[in-house]
């Protein structure tokens, strides 16, 4: 499943440069370069070939872990992402850290609880954690603990400090999502008959909704930890771009706007993979939480 | 009444749910003792309240919506409903457990057979893991499970619903249990499956000295297992005896309907035949006897009054008014 997708992958962002209207070696030199240029660009990027010999050297060069060199800063594409991806790593590391700790907290807490205030409250939360506009949301954090309560720095990178507010922005529609899901999937197990068993064996209440019950609900809540892990990884644009941070998504966007088609196509293929890796991972740890999956 | 012998004595037992500004009477005042060593049944339709009445014991009725208004549970002395929920948890699984009916589902599929049952003895055994993984494989051993190191490292889902309730028998007999609440536990199993449960539960009955409470709604099931049999309908008792008296002596209309639908081999018919009208809902119960509008024996006091049980012959109460002064006095 993965070595296709990362084909399938690699041939969409490879396609990129001749997707776009217009003579690739035109659009990298610019519009008024000269033919001499251009025709150097051409060579140099190896566009005069054949389209197959041209992926197959993009995949070699890729497989070597050479995205080309960026045409605006002339720096290695893989040196830009290196250090761009370290930092969205980290970002949606604490990022989803947060949206799991509160939405699983908040999920079970509103399962066991049902239609009591503390339910209500976080699914009101949680309706404003989906529907709140990152940009803003992100805005408003920076207004409240950075302007006026001083705690945390508006923006930039450095210590874990910068990344505590950009991490709650970002996560905030995650934990809204897990919190939403964990209490469904609890809601729903907490009715099963192995539960009732639990109690009748004289386990505690904690243990029973704890272990018993949450493990089995953690099945459906896992996939949801993936895909917005997945997201994060993915790079923020929006969170990135609020809090002035260099990550892989304002890299990609920037290389967009500059017409940067190297940068483009290796954030593109960076974050497609992470992706996939990502889904991978939620496909193990299914197995971790349903044995069912561990045997078949 | 309180005799030296007694392990659980219900005393007008009254649970109800509520729901959407009904209220739903699901035990409407059930009385009834089980002995040492005694199995007792409790057999009547889905509805009628057995399972309530076997969670109601344990204190396991949800709440919201259930709630036990009324009534005494003693146990060993103790009355039940008066304990702390720390003292009804410790005695839980342990001095009475409970297995269910539905063997595919009422055991946790995420954990191995062995954590479970390791669980559950360390809990109220006080016990550190390898005596509690060595008790727990005697116990499958004992329950007849072939190759019970090998059961303990599975997961339900790779038992058959007979094994899982082997398995289930023998966690809930691990800690000695004195009282074993069976809650319909073959009907989710095939007959010959059904046959090795209740062959089962008979010999760990003996081994293990445990009476059980045996809900059922199969006839065959109860004169197979029990000593006493109460008949439920509509959330009572309407008739207790010993197994024999009820099968040869059914009195009340309900037990007579009742034993009346069990075909026979040797009566060539071609309808079964039926108890007319439906259970009625609990959410408005008829007035008088519940049984009343069903019952072809019907007579004046019937709709006006709740007969009491009345004691037709040693150890056989019927709670009928055909059994009793005619005036609804009792």
């Amino acid at each position: 499943m993965l070595l296709p997708v990362l084909f399938g992958v690699s041939l969409v962002s490879f396609s990129l440069l001749h997707l776009v209207p217009g003579d690739p070696a035109t659009l990298m030199a610019g519009e008024d370069a000269n033919p001499e240029f251009i025709e150097a660009i051409r060579k140099e990027y190896g566009l005069d070939q054949p389209l197959y010999l041209q992926y197959f050297r993009f995949l070699s060069h890729v497989i070597r872990g050479d995205f080309g060199i960026s045409i605006r800063n002339r720096e290695p594409v893989i040196k830009l992402l290196k250090e761009r991806f370290l930092f969205t790593v980290q970002l949606s590391f604490i990022s989803i850290l947060i949206a799991g700790f509160i939405g699983l907290i908040a999920g079970i807490i509103s399962s066991t609880k049902q239609y009591s205030l503390f339910d209500h409250l976080s699914m009101v939360g949680a309706l404003f954690g989906i529907s709140m506009p990152i940009f803003w949301f992100g805005l408003l954090l920076m207004l409240v603990f950075s302007v006026y309560l001083r705690w945390f720095p508006a923006g930039g990178k450095g210590t874990i400090l910068h990344l505590i507010l950009p991490a709650i922005a970002l996560g905030a529609s995650g934990s809204a999502v897990i919190a939403r899901m964990t209490r469904a999937s609890m809601l729903e197990v907490i009715r099963q008959d192995y539960i009732r068993t639990a109690r009748a064996n004289g386990l505690r209440e904690f243990i029973v909704i704890y272990k018993h019950a949450l493990k089995n609900a953690m099945i459906p809540v896992v996939t949801v930890f993936g895909l917005e892990f997945g997201y994060m990884l993915g790079g923020a644009v929006l969170t990135e771009t609020v809090f002035s941070l260099p990550g892989v998504g304002r890299l990609m966007v920037d290389g967009i706007f500059q017409r940067d088609y190297p940068i483009v196509q290796g954030s593109m293929l960076l974050v497609a993979t992470t992706f996939v890796l990502v889904n991978l991972l939620t496909d193990i740890a299914y197995a971790f939480f349903d044995p069912k999956i561990r045997y078949e | 009444m309180g005799k030296e012998n007694t392990l659980l004595s219900i005393k007008n037992l009254r649970t109800h749910f509520y729901s959407r500004g009904h209220t739903i009477y699901a035990l409407d005042g059930v009385s009834f003792e089980i002995e040492k060593g005694m199995t007792f049944g409790l057999v009547g339709e889905t509805g009628c309240g057995k399972s309530v009445t076997a969670l109601s014991i344990l204190r396991l009725i949800p709440y919201p919506p259930g709630k036990i208004v009324q009534g005494e549970i003693h146990f060993k002395g103790r009355n039940l409903l008066r304990l702390s929920e720390e003292e009804i948890r410790s005695i839980r699984g342990k001095e009475i457990s409970m297995i269910f009916q539905e063997p595919m589902t009422s055991l946790n599929p995420v954990f191995r057979i062995g954590d479970q049952m390791m669980e559950v003895i360390m809990l109220h055994q006080k016990v550190g893991k390898p005596v509690a993984y060595e008790r727990a494989v005697e116990m499958l051993e004992r329950v007849h499970m072939p190759d019970a190191r090998k059961i303990m490292r599975q997961f339900p889902h790779q038992l058959s619903g007979g094994m899982r309730q082997r398995a289930m028998i023998a966690m809930e007999l691990s800690c000695r249990p004195y009282l074993l609440i069976a809650d319909e536990p073959t009907t989710a199993l095939d007959v010959t499956i059904q046959a090795q449960i209740l062959r089962l539960l008979k010999e760990m009955k003996k081994e293990f000295d445990t009476s059980i409470l045996l809900i059922t709604h199969d006839l065959g099931v109860i004169a197979e297992m029990c000593d006493r049999v109460g008949v439920m309908y509509a959330g009572s008792i309407v008739e207790e005896a010993s197994v024999e008296d009820i099968f040869k002596d059914p009195k009340h209309p309900y037990t007579r309907g009742l034993w009346g639908a069990i075909p026979r081999m040797e009566e060539e018919k071609e309808t079964l035949s039926v108890i007319p009208g439906m259970v009625p809902d609990l959410s408005q119960p008829p007035t008088g006897c519940k049984f009343h509008p069903r019952c072809t024996f019907r007579f004046e006091p019937c709709d006006r009054f709740v007969p009491p049980p009345a004691e037709v012959s040693e150890g056989h109460f019927v709670a009928c008014f055909l059994y009793q002064g005619k005036d609804g006095n009792g």
